[in-house]
Parts: C-alpha cells; sequence; structure tokens
C-alpha cells in the first residue's frame, strides 16, 4: 500500500509534464493543424535550457520556471514565422518532414554543445525533501510538479474556454475560414499559439530537469509517449491530453513499479485498447479520426 | 454599395463564373436565382475573398476590394451568411454572437438582437449547433448584424426550413432593408424570393442570363421555375 501510494506521487509528477507538454501539442494542432514532431526536442530544450542557464549564469530553478518559457516562446514564435507557416499552405508530407528535421538539428546541436552525458542539476531550494503523507514519505518536489503541472492545466483551460482569447482560439481551430469571413484575422493569431505551445514545452522541461536525465536525446523517447497519449486522448482535444497525459504517467509509473522493464509496453497496450474501444480517443470527435 | 465587373471563376480548369457583373445599392434586396451548380456560392465567396481564382473587379463602398484579406472584407462591412449556417460546435449561442467584432456604428446592440430574436437569449448557453436548423439560420443572421455588417450575403436561407420560419425571415429581411442594409440573396425558391426582394439577377451555368424587377419576376414566375427544373 506503501509502495502503491509512492508510485502514485511519482505517476502524477510525471503525468504532469506529460500532460503539459501534450496540452501544447494539442493547441498547435488545433490552431495550425500541425502535428509538432518537433514537440519532444522542445521539452528537451526547456530541460537543457534550465540546466545551463543554473550553471552559467546561476538563475535557480524557481525563475527558471518562469525565464525558460519566456525564452521558449520566443523561440517558438521565430520557428514559427521562418518556418512552420510555410506549411500550412503545403502537403501534409511537409509537415513530417520539417518538424522531423528541426528535431534532429536541435538534438544535434545540443549534441555538439554538450555532448551526449548528462547535465547536472540540483533540486530547488525547499522542495529537495521528503514530505510525509500518513505512513509514508513521498519525495516533496514530485508533489509540488503534479500540483503546479495541474494548476497550469487550469489556467490554460479557463482561458480557452471563458476568455475572448480563448473563444478565437477555439473558432479558428473549429473552422478558420469562417472565422476570417467573420473579420477576424486568424494568421495573426497562429504565431502566439504556436509559441505558447512551444512554451509549455519548454516548461515541461523545466519541471523535469531536477529528476529526469538532462541529455540531447531525453525528447526522443519522450515524443513517442506524447504521441500515444495524444492518440488515447483523441487528436486535437485539449482536455484529452491532459487526462491522457496523467493516465499515462500513472501507468508508466505503475508499470515500473509492478512490472519492470514492461512499463513502457503498457502505455501501448492502453493506446491499443483506446484505439479498439473508442477510435477516435477517449475525448476525441468523430472527425478527428 | 457593391460593384462587381467582368468577375470570372474557375476551380482548377472549371469555369464556374463566367464575366458576371451585378449591383446592389444600398437598402436594396436583390437575389441570385439559379439551378444547383449555377456558381451561386462561387459568387458568394468570391466577394467575400474566400474563392481566389478570379479574375475581375469588386468594389464596395467605391473601393477596389479584389486584393482583400476576407477579414479586411468583414471589417468593412460584409457579412456573411454561408449555407451550412456555419455556426461553431465549440462555441455557445452567446459566443457565436460575440465572436465577430463591431465594424459599424450602426450595429445592432445585444438588446435589438434579443427583441428580434428572443430564442438567443433563451439558449445563449446551449453550445451553437444545439440549436435547430431554422435556429441556427436566425443565429447566423443575428451575428452579422451584431457585428453591424451593411452588405449581407445569405446564402439559400430559406433552405430545409417550416414555412413558417421561412416567413419569419422574410420579415427580418425586410426589417434590415429599411435599415438600409443591402442584401444579396441567393435563393432557389422563387416564391420566397418574390415577397423580400427589389431586383433578380438569374444565373445560368456561371453567366447572368437575365435581370428582373420583381414584377417581372413575378409575372413569369411559371417559366422561372420551369427553368430552375421545380
Ligand atoms: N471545391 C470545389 N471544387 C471543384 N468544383 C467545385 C467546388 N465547389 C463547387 N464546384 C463546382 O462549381 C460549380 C458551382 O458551384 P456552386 O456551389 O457555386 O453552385 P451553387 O449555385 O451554389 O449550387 P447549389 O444550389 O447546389 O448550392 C458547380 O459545378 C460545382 O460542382
Ligand atoms: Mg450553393
Amino acid at each position: 500500500m506503501d509502495a502503491f501510494l509512492q508510485y502514485t506521487v511519482q505517476g502524477l509528477a510525471a503525468g504532469g509534464f506529460y500532460a503539459l507538454a501534450a496540452l501544447g501539442l494539442a493547441v498547435i494542432f488545433g490552431a495550425l493543424g500541425v502535428v509538432n514532431f518537433a514537440h519532444g526536442s522542445f521539452y528537451m530544450l526547456g530541460a537543457v535550457a534550465s540546466a545551463v542557464l543554473l550553471d552559467v549564469l546561476g538563475i535557480q530553478f524557481w525563475a527558471a520556471l518562469v525565464i525558460v518559457p519566456i525564452l521558449m516562446f520566443i523561440f517558438g514564435i521565430i520557428i514559427e514565422l521562418l518556418l512552420v507557416q510555410w506549411l500550412l499552405k503545403l502537403d501534409i508530407l511537409y509537415n513530417f518532414l520539417l518538424t522531423f528535421g528541426l528535431s534532429l538539428v536541435l538534438v544535434d546541436l545540443v549534441k555538439r554543445q554538450y555532448g551526449v552525458s548528462g547535465l547536472p542539476y540540483e533540486l530547488p531550494a525547499g522542495l529537495g525533501g521528503l514530505l510525509q503523507i500518513g505512513s509514508v514519505e513521498v519525495p516533496s518536489y514530485q508533489l509540488f510538479v503534479f500540483l503546479f503541472a495541474l494548476a497550469v492545466c487550469l489556467v490554460v483551460w479557463f482561458v480557452l474556454s471563458k476568455t475572448r482569447v480563448g473563444m478565437i482560439v477555439r473558432a479558428a481551430t473549429e473552422e478558420p475560414e469562417r472565422a476570417r469571413a467573420l473579420g477576424i484575422n486568424v494568421s495573426a493569431w497562429v504565431t502566439p499559439v504556436f509559441g505558447f505551445g512551444v512554451a509549455l514545452a519548454g516548461l515541461a522541461g523545466v519541471l523535469a530537469a531536477p529528476f529526469r536525465a538532462i541529455t540531447a536525446t531525453m525528447g526522443t523517447n519522450f515524443i513517442i509517449i506524447l504521441f500515444a497519449i495524444v492518440v488515447i486522448g483523441g487528436l486535437g482535444s485539449v482536455l484529452g491530453a491532459v487526462v491522457a497525459g496523467f493516465l499515462v504517467g500513472l501507468v508508466e509509473a505503475y508499470g515500473q513499479g509492478y512490472a519492470g522493464t514492461f512499463s513502457q509496453v503498457l502505455i501501448f497496450v492502453l493506446m491499443a485498447v483506446v484505439i479498439a474501444v473508442r477510435p477516435a480517443g477517449l475525448f476525441g470527435r468523430k472527425e478527428a479520426v | 454599395m457593391i460593384e462587381i465587373h467582368g468577375l470570372s471563376a474557375n476551380y482548377g480548369e472549371a469555369r464556374v463564373l463566367n464575366d458576371v457583373s451585378l449591383e446592389v445599392h444600398q437598402g436594396e434586396v436583390v437575389t441570385l436565382v439559379g439551378r444547383n451548380g449555377a456558381g451561386k456560392t462561387t459568387m458568394l465567396r468570391s466577394i467575400m475573398g474566400l474563392h481566389r481564382d478570379l479574375s475581375g473587379s469588386i468594389s464596395f463602398d467605391g473601393k477596389p476590394i479584389e486584393k482583400w484579406s476576407p477579414n479586411a472584407r468583414a471589417r468593412a462591412g460584409i457579412g456573411w451568411v454561408p449555407d451550412d449556417r456555419g455556426i461553431y460546435a465549440s462555441l455557445t449561442v452567446a459566443e457565436n454572437l460575440t465572436l465577430p467584432p463591431v465594424v459599424h456604428k450602426d450595429a445592432w446592440s445585444m438588446e435589438q438582437i434579443h427583441a428580434t430574436f428572443p430564442r438567443m437569449r433563451e439558449r445563449r448557453s446551449s453550445m451553437g449547433t444545439q440549436l435547430s436548423g431554422g435556429e441556427q439560420q436566425m443565429l447566423a443572421i443575428a451575428r452579422v448584424l451584431r457585428m453591424g455588417s451593411r452588405l449581407l450575403l445569405l446564402d439559400e436561407p430559406s433552405e430545409g426550413l417550416a414555412p413558417v420560419i421561412v416567413q419569419r425571415i422574410g420579415e427580418i429581411i425586410r426589417e434590415i432593408k429599411a435599415q438600409g442594409v443591402a442584401v444579396l440573396l441567393v435563393e432557389q425558391n422563387v416564391k420566397f424570393a418574390s415577397t423580400v426582394a427589389d431586383r433578380h439577377y438569374l444565373l445560368s451555368q456561371g453567366r447572368v442570363v437575365e435581370q428582373l424587377s420583381n414584377d417581372d419576376f413575378k409575372a413569369r414566375e411559371v417559366e422561372l421555375l420551369e427553368h430552375l427544373g421545380m
């Protein structure tokens, strides 16, 4: 029972950055129709940036939590204006080629600069300890990651469902042409939305930095799991991305705890079951298939 | 209000509109009547800037707008009510109404909208596509009125609706007209068209084959019905 609780907290923490990154992926897909294969490398850049900021400038975790997403937002805007915007008029194949190629470039650039061994990162002050819950002790950092990620997801949900910006993003996601004909400058919204999705991936990277190995290739496995999450949650569904993100985090943690090397396999078993029962994913609309 | 000269539009190799000229003045209701596939929807999409493979000139309020983006045209005062009504499923009724920016000082206030379309208040929290077909049509019209469009492009608003609702749409069109708004109405329902319009353009295979006053139109109703294959 104690072990179970520990795995649960561990799973919710991992689920936290899965959910954030998957949310970014879903928002980008929704607003641009672009499947972003570079999302894993944006996550990696977020983690690497936190490590470099700490190492070179002495910028601590708390500050990185704010600074890195902002930097990644700007980076995302540049990538959108320079590269991604040209995809919107092209065949879907180019979407894969560009974003996948971009991720290879980013990974190799980081490898060249920082090598392949992991960069060190210290747990932030105040979050290094253990927290007593009943009879078990859980790492306070894991609990923090879970709560923080959940809070960010709730804020994003609020913005999407209750504000004018969210309304425009939803309209542009559902039918961009019609939104244009109603006086909405959809192209002007697309760039910041992409930047925002990239910032969410970067934020996931910051949260992962203290307890995952920070390497150039850390996003490679991550992106595969992200796509499993998106399929489970339903392509283009924001709620689905978040719920499936936490679900997969839990499955992975229980898998690691009880099934050892099979933990990754379990994620794909879950995916297969979901596809068999609900082909559009847990929260996907039929058209999304 | 809007003047179109020598407009031709293609879908790839196929020419769908051929040298079409037409105009609609302020406070005027003009219909575009023609069979299925005559090019009526393409005409409205071209005016809106959504169909780009075309040549010819379009001027709105005296300004050439051929090169303008759809959102610039909407902001200039052209309001599109598409044939599928274009209601967003992921937006509530109230959000569907307030999505477009208000672009003109004579735009309808929310009170005016609710007075003319009481259902929009009652159903304001429902998702857009939970409304019935007739209510969605009303919402689509209300949406461009709230925006303050000066020229409405209505694509077969009566299609598939019960007679009492069609009649209500007719009343609303007359009310809009009385306020000086121009309406370009695409219709296949000749009876309905003759109750609301001042003039009619007959479109056949992408060409305007005839221009009629409403009196001539009524007088030749039987012949026109035949032409439309009804
Ligand atoms: N996306 C498209 N690609 C190719 N051809 C098209 C496309 N849309 C319409 N067409 C063709 O263009 C012609 C005109 O179509 P349009 O929709 O403008 O006609 P319409 O008068 O609105 O017809 P309806 O009464 O059925 O709505 C038709 O022959 C149609 O087949
Ligand atoms: Mg049509």
